[in-house]
Protein backbone atom coordinates (compact mmCIF):
# COMPACT_ATOMS: atom_id res chain seq x y z
CA UNK A 1 0.00 0.00 0.00
CA UNK A 2 1.81 3.04 -1.24
CA UNK A 3 0.03 5.69 1.02
CA UNK A 4 1.84 3.67 3.81
CA UNK A 5 5.51 4.74 2.54
CA UNK A 6 4.24 8.54 2.22
CA UNK A 7 4.76 8.04 6.41
CA UNK A 8 8.04 6.90 5.67
CA UNK A 9 8.82 9.55 3.27
CA UNK A 10 7.42 12.58 5.17
CA UNK A 11 8.92 10.81 8.06
CA UNK A 12 12.57 10.72 7.00
CA UNK A 13 12.29 14.36 5.87
CA UNK A 14 11.19 15.29 9.57
CA UNK A 15 14.23 13.83 10.74
CA UNK A 16 16.42 15.33 8.13
CA UNK A 17 14.93 18.57 9.00
CA UNK A 18 15.53 18.12 12.88
CA UNK A 19 18.96 17.61 12.38
CA UNK A 20 19.15 20.77 10.19
CA UNK A 21 17.56 22.32 12.99
CA UNK A 22 20.16 20.98 15.70
CA UNK A 23 23.41 22.00 13.74
CA UNK A 24 21.67 25.37 13.41
CA UNK A 25 20.98 25.40 17.36
CA UNK A 26 24.37 24.33 17.83
CA UNK A 27 25.72 26.80 15.49
CA UNK A 28 24.10 29.99 17.12
CA UNK A 29 24.90 28.60 20.68
CA UNK A 30 28.53 28.70 19.63
CA UNK A 31 28.47 31.91 17.95
CA UNK A 32 30.47 33.29 20.46
CA UNK A 33 32.69 30.11 21.95
CA UNK A 34 36.29 31.06 21.58
CA UNK A 35 37.63 27.99 22.53
CA UNK A 36 36.00 24.53 21.37
CA UNK A 37 37.06 21.14 23.31
CA UNK A 38 39.91 20.87 20.82
CA UNK A 39 41.80 24.79 22.22
CA UNK A 40 40.59 25.87 18.68
CA UNK A 41 37.69 28.23 17.86
CA UNK A 42 34.16 26.32 17.30
CA UNK A 43 33.55 25.95 13.68
CA UNK A 44 29.69 26.28 11.76
CA UNK A 45 28.42 23.03 11.15
CA UNK A 46 26.16 22.18 8.15
CA UNK A 47 24.40 19.47 7.61
CA UNK A 48 24.30 17.81 3.65
CA UNK A 49 20.65 16.21 2.85
CA UNK A 50 20.64 13.43 0.16
CA UNK A 51 17.93 11.75 -1.75
CA UNK A 52 17.38 7.94 -0.35
CA UNK A 53 15.43 5.30 -2.21
CA UNK A 54 12.62 4.41 -0.05
CA UNK A 55 9.93 1.45 -0.53
CA UNK A 56 10.36 -0.32 -4.54
CA UNK A 57 12.37 2.67 -5.23
CA UNK A 58 9.60 4.44 -7.08
CA UNK A 59 9.75 7.79 -4.21
CA UNK A 60 12.77 9.25 -2.84
CA UNK A 61 12.82 9.76 1.01
CA UNK A 62 16.06 11.92 2.23
CA UNK A 63 18.80 11.74 4.70
CA UNK A 64 21.44 13.23 5.83
CA UNK A 65 24.66 12.63 4.39
CA UNK A 66 26.66 13.92 6.63
CA UNK A 67 27.73 16.92 9.05
CA UNK A 68 30.77 19.18 7.67
CA UNK A 69 32.43 21.77 8.83
CA UNK A 70 32.34 25.59 7.45
CA UNK A 71 35.70 25.93 5.88
CA UNK A 72 35.97 29.85 5.93
CA UNK A 73 38.25 31.28 7.94
CA UNK A 74 37.35 32.34 11.86
CA UNK A 75 36.62 35.85 12.61
CA UNK A 76 39.09 38.27 14.08
CA UNK A 77 38.21 40.56 16.50
CA UNK A 78 40.86 42.80 18.11
CA UNK A 79 40.91 42.14 21.74
CA UNK A 80 43.80 42.35 23.17
CA UNK A 81 43.17 42.04 26.52
CA UNK A 82 42.05 38.32 26.27
CA UNK A 83 43.81 35.41 27.52
CA UNK A 84 43.38 33.79 23.64
CA UNK A 85 44.57 36.84 21.82
CA UNK A 86 47.68 36.73 19.47
CA UNK A 87 50.90 38.30 19.09
CA UNK A 88 49.09 41.13 17.32
CA UNK A 89 46.20 41.57 20.19
CA UNK A 90 43.81 39.32 17.77
CA UNK A 91 41.10 36.57 19.06
CA UNK A 92 40.19 34.14 16.40
CA UNK A 93 36.11 33.54 16.90
CA UNK A 94 34.10 31.11 15.41
CA UNK A 95 32.84 31.75 11.64
CA UNK A 96 29.06 31.46 12.55
CA UNK A 97 26.99 33.59 10.64
CA UNK A 98 23.94 34.69 12.24
CA UNK A 99 22.31 35.58 9.35
CA UNK A 100 22.56 32.57 7.80
CA UNK A 101 21.92 30.56 10.26
CA UNK A 102 18.59 32.32 10.98
CA UNK A 103 17.55 32.12 7.12
CA UNK A 104 18.76 28.22 7.66
CA UNK A 105 16.44 28.02 10.90
CA UNK A 106 13.17 29.57 8.81
CA UNK A 107 13.92 27.26 5.63
CA UNK A 108 14.53 24.35 8.49
CA UNK A 109 10.95 24.73 10.44
CA UNK A 110 9.31 25.93 7.22
CA UNK A 111 9.73 22.32 5.48
CA UNK A 112 9.20 20.37 9.03
CA UNK A 113 5.57 22.14 8.73
CA UNK A 114 5.02 21.02 5.35
CA UNK A 115 6.24 17.25 5.88
CA UNK A 116 4.10 17.06 9.43
CA UNK A 117 0.92 18.40 7.14
CA UNK A 118 1.79 15.74 4.26
CA UNK A 119 2.00 13.12 7.13
CA UNK A 120 -1.94 14.18 8.24
CA UNK A 121 -2.72 14.34 4.62
CA UNK A 122 -2.40 10.55 4.25
CA UNK A 123 -3.83 10.24 7.36
CA UNK A 124 -7.29 11.58 6.33
CA UNK A 125 -6.29 9.44 3.18
CA UNK A 126 -5.83 6.08 5.06
CA UNK A 127 -9.27 6.55 7.47
CA UNK A 128 -11.13 7.88 4.27
CA UNK A 129 -9.94 4.49 2.71
CA UNK A 130 -10.88 2.41 5.94
CA UNK A 131 -14.31 4.09 5.51
CA UNK A 132 -14.86 2.24 2.18
CA UNK A 133 -18.25 0.64 2.15
CA UNK A 134 -19.90 1.99 5.00
CA UNK B 1 -21.97 -12.14 -9.86
CA UNK B 2 -18.80 -11.86 -8.41
CA UNK B 3 -16.28 -10.85 -11.94
CA UNK B 4 -19.60 -8.59 -12.27
CA UNK B 5 -19.16 -6.56 -9.43
CA UNK B 6 -15.01 -6.93 -10.02
CA UNK B 7 -15.78 -5.44 -13.48
CA UNK B 8 -17.86 -2.44 -11.42
CA UNK B 9 -14.97 -1.73 -9.04
CA UNK B 10 -12.52 -2.56 -11.26
CA UNK B 11 -11.76 0.93 -13.01
CA UNK B 12 -11.54 2.85 -9.34
CA UNK B 13 -9.81 0.33 -8.20
CA UNK B 14 -6.91 0.79 -11.02
CA UNK B 15 -7.60 4.84 -10.76
CA UNK B 16 -7.40 4.68 -6.89
CA UNK B 17 -3.84 2.60 -6.69
CA UNK B 18 -2.29 5.15 -9.39
CA UNK B 19 -3.72 7.93 -6.89
CA UNK B 20 -1.79 6.42 -3.99
CA UNK B 21 1.32 5.96 -5.98
CA UNK B 22 1.79 9.11 -6.85
CA UNK B 23 0.67 10.55 -3.93
CA UNK B 24 4.04 8.73 -2.39
CA UNK B 25 6.16 10.25 -5.15
CA UNK B 26 5.35 13.81 -4.41
CA UNK B 27 5.60 13.16 -0.80
CA UNK B 28 9.14 12.25 -1.53
CA UNK B 29 9.10 15.49 -3.98
CA UNK B 30 9.05 17.59 -0.93
CA UNK B 31 10.55 15.68 1.46
CA UNK B 32 13.72 16.51 -0.84
CA UNK B 33 12.69 19.97 -1.45
CA UNK B 34 16.35 21.01 0.38
CA UNK B 35 18.59 18.46 -1.05
CA UNK B 36 20.92 19.39 -3.30
CA UNK B 37 20.90 18.28 -7.05
CA UNK B 38 17.72 16.26 -6.39
CA UNK B 39 15.23 16.23 -9.65
CA UNK B 40 11.43 16.72 -8.81
CA UNK B 41 9.42 13.49 -10.52
CA UNK B 42 6.08 13.02 -11.45
CA UNK B 43 3.73 10.42 -13.46
CA UNK B 44 1.54 11.30 -16.50
CA UNK B 45 -1.98 9.93 -14.54
CA UNK B 46 -4.02 9.93 -17.81
CA UNK B 47 -1.57 7.87 -19.45
CA UNK B 48 -0.72 5.64 -16.63
CA UNK B 49 -4.82 5.37 -16.23
CA UNK B 50 -5.31 4.44 -19.63
CA UNK B 51 -2.19 1.53 -19.50
CA UNK B 52 -3.58 0.04 -16.65
CA UNK B 53 -6.58 0.02 -17.72
CA UNK B 54 -5.79 -1.68 -21.06
CA UNK B 55 -3.90 -3.85 -18.81
CA UNK B 56 -0.30 -2.58 -19.94
CA UNK B 57 2.43 -2.19 -17.14
CA UNK B 58 4.17 0.95 -17.20
CA UNK B 59 7.18 -0.05 -16.38
CA UNK B 60 8.09 -1.81 -20.43
CA UNK B 61 10.63 -4.11 -21.00
CA UNK B 62 11.68 -6.86 -18.40
CA UNK B 63 14.87 -8.92 -18.64
CA UNK B 64 13.22 -12.87 -19.06
CA UNK B 65 14.71 -14.96 -16.10
CA UNK B 66 16.09 -18.68 -17.16
CA UNK B 67 17.51 -19.23 -13.88
CA UNK B 68 16.83 -18.67 -10.10
CA UNK B 69 19.84 -17.40 -9.35
CA UNK B 70 19.59 -14.48 -12.24
CA UNK B 71 18.72 -10.85 -11.00
CA UNK B 72 15.27 -8.92 -12.20
CA UNK B 73 15.93 -6.17 -13.52
CA UNK B 74 13.76 -3.87 -15.38
CA UNK B 75 10.49 -3.83 -14.66
CA UNK B 76 9.59 -3.18 -10.74
CA UNK B 77 9.78 0.54 -10.68
CA UNK B 78 6.21 0.76 -9.86
CA UNK B 79 2.88 1.28 -11.92
CA UNK B 80 4.24 3.88 -14.28
CA UNK B 81 7.11 5.27 -15.52
CA UNK B 82 8.52 8.20 -14.06
CA UNK B 83 8.94 11.30 -15.62
CA UNK B 84 10.84 14.11 -14.66
CA UNK B 85 9.30 17.44 -13.91
CA UNK B 86 9.97 20.70 -16.25
CA UNK B 87 11.78 23.10 -14.22
CA UNK B 88 9.91 26.88 -14.06
CA UNK B 89 13.44 28.65 -11.74
CA UNK B 90 16.86 27.13 -11.99
CA UNK B 91 18.01 26.98 -8.68
CA UNK B 92 22.02 27.32 -7.55
CA UNK B 93 22.28 23.75 -6.42
CA UNK B 94 20.42 21.82 -9.20
CA UNK B 95 17.06 21.00 -7.25
CA UNK B 96 14.34 21.68 -9.13
CA UNK B 97 11.47 21.17 -6.67
CA UNK B 98 8.93 24.16 -7.10
CA UNK B 99 7.22 24.08 -3.60
CA UNK B 100 4.32 25.55 -4.97
CA UNK B 101 3.76 23.36 -7.39
CA UNK B 102 4.30 20.30 -5.26
CA UNK B 103 2.18 21.35 -2.68
CA UNK B 104 -0.57 22.13 -5.18
CA UNK B 105 -0.57 18.90 -6.94
CA UNK B 106 -0.06 17.22 -3.60
CA UNK B 107 -3.55 18.74 -2.20
CA UNK B 108 -5.35 17.95 -6.10
CA UNK B 109 -3.74 14.64 -6.00
CA UNK B 110 -5.43 13.95 -2.18
CA UNK B 111 -9.06 15.32 -3.17
CA UNK B 112 -8.74 13.24 -6.16
CA UNK B 113 -7.98 9.97 -4.19
CA UNK B 114 -10.96 11.58 -1.96
CA UNK B 115 -13.34 11.28 -5.03
CA UNK B 116 -12.48 7.68 -5.84
CA UNK B 117 -13.16 6.36 -2.71
CA UNK B 118 -16.49 8.03 -2.75
CA UNK B 119 -17.38 6.60 -6.18
CA UNK B 120 -16.25 3.21 -4.59
CA UNK B 121 -18.83 3.92 -1.51
CA UNK B 122 -21.51 4.87 -3.84
CA UNK B 123 -21.14 2.10 -6.08
CA UNK B 124 -21.25 -0.27 -3.38
CA UNK B 125 -24.02 1.53 -1.56
CA UNK B 126 -26.03 0.83 -5.40
CA UNK B 127 -25.96 -2.52 -5.55
CA UNK B 128 -26.74 -2.92 -0.82
CA UNK B 129 -29.91 -1.17 -2.54
CA UNK B 130 -30.52 -3.56 -5.50
CA UNK B 131 -30.28 -6.41 -3.34
CA UNK B 132 -32.01 -5.38 -0.46
CA UNK B 133 -34.77 -3.90 -2.66
CA UNK B 134 -36.54 -1.86 -0.48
Amino acid sequence: MSVFNVFHIAGSALTAQSARLNAVASNMANADSVAGPDGKPYRAKQVVFEATAMGGGAAQGVRVRQVVEDASPPRMVYDPRSPSADAQGYVAMPNVNPVEEMVNMISASRSYQTNADVMNTAKTLLLRTLQIGQ
Amino acid sequence: MASKIDNLLAFHHQALSLRAHRQQVLAGNIANSDTPNYKARDIDFASALKNAVAGRSGEGVALARTSDRHISAGAGGGPAPLLYRKETQASVDGNTVNMDVERSQFAENAIFYEAGVSFISGKLKTLMSAVQGQ
